[in-house]
């Protein structure tokens, strides 16, 4: 708790004889636990609203009118409140709350998996009354339930202290777990035919107060005093939520949430919670491969190879060619450190500028460091506004959603959303405006009073946003991809004319893979080079300790494979990346491959971009390695080692030493502790930041103050949509095909599959219904699939999920167009 | 309607209205047999004292309401017209919620009101929402009530149609919009606050107060004031006949008449309009116009003063006048109006055991000692009567009543104890006094009636002294 009372509006209370300062309109459990005085709880919890419902905090209060017991969870501090937590009335009401909680559970704990972290079992320890006086016959329930696809309920063990319901139902908005019948028989539970579909609902299992809710992936696996935990950061995506990952002879169990205040809150996305099943699965890369000499046209067979050989395999690679035939892409997977060293062996050893952590799917660095930077708390600030330019958090950055979501229904923001579709939010925006794919600018334009080609019932909106951007300071927005089916460019576009209308806005940039902001901060960009500078600003820093340094801007990702598509790239190193899957335009990533001579992959699992790689390094997982995470803020928080990586997989920052010494002998740095200093040495925006230190971070990391660059896009042109034709919007959603889901069983099944719709008019006047099957035509490549008819989607266009099951999508998105327009016909 | 068995004497279930002596200021009309319908109202003064209220403003309307004392009818008997002056300055909307839960244990009374004379209340909740400047009103209406959801429905489109409610009513600038809703079927919606959760759509479980007075903080996060049925019915009549008319009837404190439920060994049980204050439990059980005495004309052994969760009276508080100071002071409430009379043939333990149940029953399940203490007790008490009680469960019941209503229960005196009366209300570890409730009756039975139960508990079946056992043919 950072927040000290200040002395003018502190409230003075006595505790126990005792005189303590509370902060104004601070509960009083919260004020007592901060000034040493535990009161025992189960349905209090700091990140939801209260409930006093389990009756366990009863303290005796006097605020002037004589005392009487009063539930502290309730109670603001007043002053002169006189507070006696160790009365005999106190005590007396406590240890019979706890009897009643006891009376009916089931008192399992040797079965429990809560059995050793069980508040109920360590607060009857030390408020209990020792022994039961109840000789009736329990209460039993079914034992467990499953409310989910992952989560068990076990009604007997439950104390109904509403945390769980209340945090589906305030937290989440999912309320789809509620109680049902009343008094003695009152009981947690799902609707009927209603599963507790939310993508949080792990969460509550964490919360729990006793084994009541848990979850499959930890069931009976361990007992929580064989466990041991390290507190680390979710690599999953790019909020870095803070995580306790919890291991038992070296295998992750659990990782559950750590509550970090300028972060998560504690909370995590079923997905980041549950992934480390697939970091201990079986399928797992333990060791190198490379692809046997065979002879030319047979298929390529991968066979186990040693570190050694792999390494020199690699150097011939690359010596076999030039420069600016080697292209590396990927790597946001890693951690800072990695980033780092592959960044040196790229651009300062093998001197290419071919270098993307992006496939396409995220925004161009130059206008990310162009724009001002925010946090999630600043674009939180209660009663600001928040102006959505694309994605859904919901769908891609869970956590980040349930904190705007709190900053919408808790802080008096409010939300103005300028997206081609629905999404998690709108239902809470103040407006929700659904922009036609492509119009971005056009409504940025609109917005600053510019003449725009939007329609009037668009426009009409628009200017009742205007009122409220006028009337506010501080306003931020949140820039991500509206659909991957368009460039990029269209909401960078966008965000730099919003930029010019609102100077004082802050931006948080929604690029969703892991340690993005990391990769691009060091260096995995075509023009960048570590601390964020351009090619020229760097390469002064850097010549002291990189032997070369590229002067040409190199290719992004798209442009690599449309070079190997022209024969142009020889060698290509995928840093567990993996295009095939990833990205938009399928069709090209295979032409690519198809031309490229050697690809290196450094990964994890055999995805299908490393079944086609001709060297295959076998890498460590986040569990598995020391480091440090640069999230969407900029803030670099610690990645902890809990367990050993399988086989003779290797933590990438090793195998990257290990190659910059094959590649230039005695060339440094040579262990992870100078690799740590150079990076504070030659990159600027990292200067006052000691790596070596990462561990003693505190949970809230540190913000790094990046700086802004100044940059100019060129506008670009945006076909006309042609009568009759449809725009393709595609958008990621919570589970898709991803490698790791699916290498996890707890969240394999959860992908929603292939559903494509299109607004009913539209289908109604195409004469087609949601039987139908229809032939959807782009300019490289077609699908036949059925509609979904959906009403919230815009007319004109055609909404698709990202890489589900069904047809493939990416037939129909041309990455060299700005848009893609499709052709519907009827079969 | 089963008036006409009434004077036959006994009649095991409390049948209805009983038209007796006395002045009659809100059931007047129930005599008629079309006492419900528009016309039947209009044709006996209906809507009256909404046209006086029209003609003052709204001010001198509340000024009337508060000085004639009108007190609450729905079990607290706080004062309306105070009550009325709670919301905060300046926070609109607000509403008015009307209180037609009514399930508390021998209560119906209201039920009454809304079937016979469903125009009195409407008139009374729109002269309420005059006085307080409000166009919104909820009537919310216990889920079993068919017939009176059925009435108040005919009654509000009958009046909607004559421009007694809506828009502009009676060409004045004064709208008010009524809704009626009805829950689906628990006691504890009755409670305020409850009440307002069921009004918006979620589960009826009651919210803490503080902060969640209604008055401040109520439906919608709105100030709302909720007011009884009974309570609003008096309102046409006042507004009608001024304050000091009003007050005229009754006593000091406890102004004009109550509806009083009476059910259990009386020879006429019923609801009766009586006298507030003036009249004593011992005229209302024995006199010749109320109840005529108990059954049989056997001894009275105890009776439930005002709903199950007043602790019991007994023989010595017979004298007390109907009034809730008096009864307060002496340890019980006349709450909600409903009495229970028992003679000397009941059984302590199984009445104790069956207000228990009741409460365990009817419990929300929100607070611990309230969901789990009220099964328990009912278990005892069933396994004390099955035959298997033990000793100890008499302190046990006691402790775990002291554990939801922690320090001395209200209780009657027991002059042969040399006890005195604790005042009521009693304290509570819960949000809402339901499950304190649940402790009356055992505190009252126990303490009056201990031997009852010792003996329950010593009680032993003779042991067979030669089993029977059934030859086996081979
Ligand atoms: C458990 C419980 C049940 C209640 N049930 C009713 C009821 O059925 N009807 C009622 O009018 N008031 C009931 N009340 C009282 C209400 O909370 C509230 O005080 C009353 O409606 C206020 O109206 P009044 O001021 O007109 O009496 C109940 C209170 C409690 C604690
Ligand atoms: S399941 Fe757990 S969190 Fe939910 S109400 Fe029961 S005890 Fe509380
Ligand atoms: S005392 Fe009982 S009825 Fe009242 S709120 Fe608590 S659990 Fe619900
Ligand atoms: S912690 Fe206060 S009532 Fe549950």
């Amino acid at each position: 708790m950072t927040d000290i009372t200040s002395a003018e509006t502190a409230v003075s209370i006595t505790v126990d004889g005792k005189k303590v300062t509370a902060k104004p309109g601070e509960l009083l459990i919260d004020a007592c636990e901060r000034n040493g005085t535990y009161i025992p709880r189960f349905c209090h919890h700091s990140r939801m609203q209260p409930v006093g419902m389990c009756r366990m905090c009863l303290v005796e209060i006097d605020t002037g009118r004589g005392p009487a017991l009063q539930p502290s969870c309730m109670i603001e501090c007043s002053n002169e409140m006189v507070v006696d937590t160790q009365s005999k009335k106190t005590i007396k009401a406590q240890e019979g709350v706890l009897e009643f909680l006891l009376i009916n559970h089931p008192l399992d704990c040797p079965i429990c998996d809560k059995g050793g972290e069980c508040p109920l079992q360590d607060q009857t320890m030390a408020f209990g009354p020792g022994e039961s006086r109840f000789i009736e016959e329990k209460r039993t329930y079914r034992k467990p339930i499953p409310v989910n696809e992952n989560v068990f309920l076990d009604r007997e063990r439950c104390v109904l202290c509403d945390r769980c319901t209340r945090f589906a139902d305030q937290v989440a908005g999912d309320s789809l777990i509620h109680f049902i019948d009343r008094g003695n028989k009152t009981q947690v539970n799902t609707y009927p035919d209603q599963p507790f579909s939310s993508y949080f609902s792990g969460n509550t299992v964490q919360i729990c107060p006793v084994g009541a809710l848990t979850a499959a992936p930890f069931r009976f696996k361990a007992r929580p005093w064989d466990l041991t935990e390290v507190e680390s950061t979710s690599t999953f995506d790019s909020v870095g939520n803070r995580i306790s990952v919890q291991e038992s002879r070296d295998r992750v169990l659990r990782f559950t949430g750590v509550d970090s205040d300028s972060v998560n809150w504690g909370w995590l996305t079923d997905k980041e919670r549950f992934i480390f099943e697939a970091y201990s699965n079986e399928n797992r890369l333990s060791g190198p491969l490379t692809t046997n000499e065979v002879a030319e046209g047979s298929q390529k067979h991968a066979v186990a190879t040693s570190w050694s050989e792999a390494y020199e395999k690699f150097v011939k690679a690359i010596n076999e060619t030039t420069p600016e035939r080697i292209a590396v892409i990927g790597g946001s997977r890693l951690t800072n450190e990695a980033q780092y060293i592959w960044s040196k062996i790229a651009k300062g050893i093998i001197g290419t500028d071919n270098v993307d952590a992006q496939l396409d799917d995220g925004f161009s660095p130059e206008v990310l460091l162009s724009l001002n930077p925010s946090t999630i708390d600043k674009t939180c600030k209660p009663g600001g506004v928040i102006i959505l330019l694309g994605a859904d958090p919901k769908e891609e950055l869970g956590a980040l959603y349930l904190r705007l979501r709190h900053a919408i229904l808790q802080d008096q923001c409010k939300l103005i959303e300028l997206t081609p579709t629905k999404t998690g939010l709108s239902q809470l925006a103040t407006h929700s405006i659904r922009v036609p794919p492509g119009k971005t600018l056009e409504a940025v334009k609109a917005l600053s009073g510019e003449p725009s080609e939007l329609e009037d019932d668009i426009l009409k909106e628009l200017t009742k946003v205007q009122k409220i951007i006028k009337n506010n300071d501080s306003i931020s927005v949140l820039l991500g991809r509206t659909s991957l089916a368009e460039t990029s460019s269209i909401v960078e576009e966008g965000a730099i004319k919003l930029q010019e209308y609102l100077p004082k806005a802050s931006f948080l940039p929604l690029l969703r893979r892991g340690n993005i902001n990391g990769a691009i901060d060091m260096g995995l960009s075509p023009g960048l080079l570590p601390g964020r500078c351009d090619l020229e600003e760097g390469s002064d820093k850097l010549q002291n300790y990189w032997p070369t340094c590229p002067t040409h801007k190199g290719f992004k990702t798209k442009e690599m494979f449309e070079a190997a598509t022209d024969g142009q790239i020889d060698v290509l190193i995928l840093l567990a990346a993996d295009p095939i899957m990833d990205f938009p335009d399928s069709q090209l990533v295979q032409e690519a491959l198809d031309r490229i001579e050697t690809v290196i992959a450094v990964d994890i699992f055999a995805t299908d971009s490393v079944l086609q790689a001709d060297i295959v390094l076998a890498a460590a997982t986040a569990t598995e390695i020391e480091g440090s995470f640069t999230n969407l803020e900029g803030r670099i928080s610690p990645i902890r080692k809990s367990v050993t990586p399988p086989g003779t997989a290797r933590p990438d920052w090793m195998i990257a030493l290990d190659l910059v010494q094959y590649l230039v002998p005695n060339l440094g740095p040579s262990t992870f502790k100078e690799l740590c200093e150079e990076i504070s040495l030659v990159s600027g925006i990292h200067k006052d930041f000691d790596f070596s230190k990462v561990e003693q971070i505190d949970k809230e990391g540190v913000v790094l103050n990046r700086g802004k660059n100044k940059t100019q896009t060129s506008l670009i042109k945006i076909p006309k949509q042609k009568a009759n034709s449809f725009r393709l919007v595609v958008t990621r959603s919570m589970y898709d095909k991803g490698v790791l889901s699916a290498h996890s069983s707890a969240l394999k099944g959860l992908a929603p599959g292939s559903r494509i719709k299109a607004n009913p008019k539209d289908m109604e006047k195409l004469g087609i219904t949601s039987d139908s099957t229809v032939r959807l035509i782009g300019l490289k490549g077609e699908i036949q699939t059925r509609l979904t008819p959906d009403p919230e989607t815009t007319r004109g266009t055609i909404h698709a999920l990202w890489n589900q099951d069904g047809p493939d999508i990416r037939k129909l998105i041309d990455s060299s167009l700005p848009v893609n327009d499709l052709k519907i016909e009827k079969i | 309607m089963v008036e006409s068995s009434l004077q036959t004497g006994y009649v095991k279930h409390a049948p209805g209205f009983v038209e007796n002596e006395g002045p009659k200021l809100i059931t007047s009309r129930f005599k008629h047999a079309d006492s419900f319908t528009l016309d039947k109202y209009l044709s006996t003064g209906g809507y009256e004292g909404l046209k006086s209220s029209l003609n003052r403003s709204p001010g001198q309307v509340h000024d009337e309401v508060r000085e004639a004392s009108l007190l609450g009818r729905g079990g607290a008997g706080f004062p309306a017209g105070i009550k009325w002056g709670f919301p905060p300055e300046g926070v609109w909307p607000r509403y008015l919620v009307v209180n037609g839960d009514e399930s508390e244990i021998g209560t119906y009374k209201d039920r009454l009101l809304m079937e016979r004379d469903p125009h009195q209340l409407i008139e009374g909740v729109l002269i309420a929402c005059y006085a307080l400047g409000l166009s919104q009103a909820f009537l919310y209406v216990r889920g079993e009530m068919a017939l009176a959801q059925e009435r108040i429905a005919l009654a509000l489109d009958e009046a909607y149609e004559a421009g007694y409610i809506g828009k502009n009513i009676l060409d004045t600038k004064f709208s008010v919009d009524v809704v009626m809703h009805w829950g689906a079927g628990a006691y504890i919606v009755g409670e305020e606050t409850a009440l307002i959760e069921s009004l918006e759509g979620k589960r009826g479980m009651p919210r803490l107060k503080p902060p969640y007075f209604p008055a401040a903080i109520g439906l919608y996060g709105k100030p709302t004031i909720v007011n009884n049925v009974e309570t609003l019915s008096n309102l046409p009549w006042i507004l009608n006949n001024g304050a000091s008319a009003y007050k005229g009837f009754g006593s000091e404190s406890s102004p004009g008449t109550r509806m009083f439920a009476i059910s259990g060994h009386v020879k006429r049980p019923g609801v009766y309009e009586v006298e507030h204050g003036v009249t004593t439990f011992r005229e209302l059980f024995y006199g010749d116009n109320f109840c005529r005495g108990i059954r049989d004309d056997n001894e009275l052994k105890m009776f439930i003063p005002g709903g199950g969760s007043a602790p019991w009276f007994f023989q010595e508080q017979l004298d007390l006048p109907l009034e809730a100071s008096a009864v307060g002071a002496a340890g019980s409430m006349l709450g909600s109006g409903a009495m229970v009379v028992m003679d000397e043939t009941t059984d302590a333990v199984k009445a104790c055991l069956s207000v228990v149940r009741f409460f365990a029953r009817e419990s929300c399940g929100k607070c611990s000692p309230c969901r789990e203490g009220t099964t328990w007790e009912e278990k005892i008490l069933q396994r004390i009567l099955d035959g298997d009680g033990r000793p100890s469960d008499i302190d046990l019941l006691l402790d775990i009543g002291d554990n939801i209503s922690p320090g001395p229960y209200p209780a009657a005196a027991f002059s042969d104890e040399g006890l005195d009366a604790v005042p009521f209300p009693p304290s509570q570890t819960t949000i809402c006094p339901l499950g304190p409730s649940s402790v009356a009756p055992i505190v009252s039975a126990i303490r009056r009636f201990r031997n009852e139960f010792d003996s329950l508990i010593t009680r032993r079946d003779p042991i067979p002294l030669s089993l029977e056992v059934e030859k086996v043919v081979t």
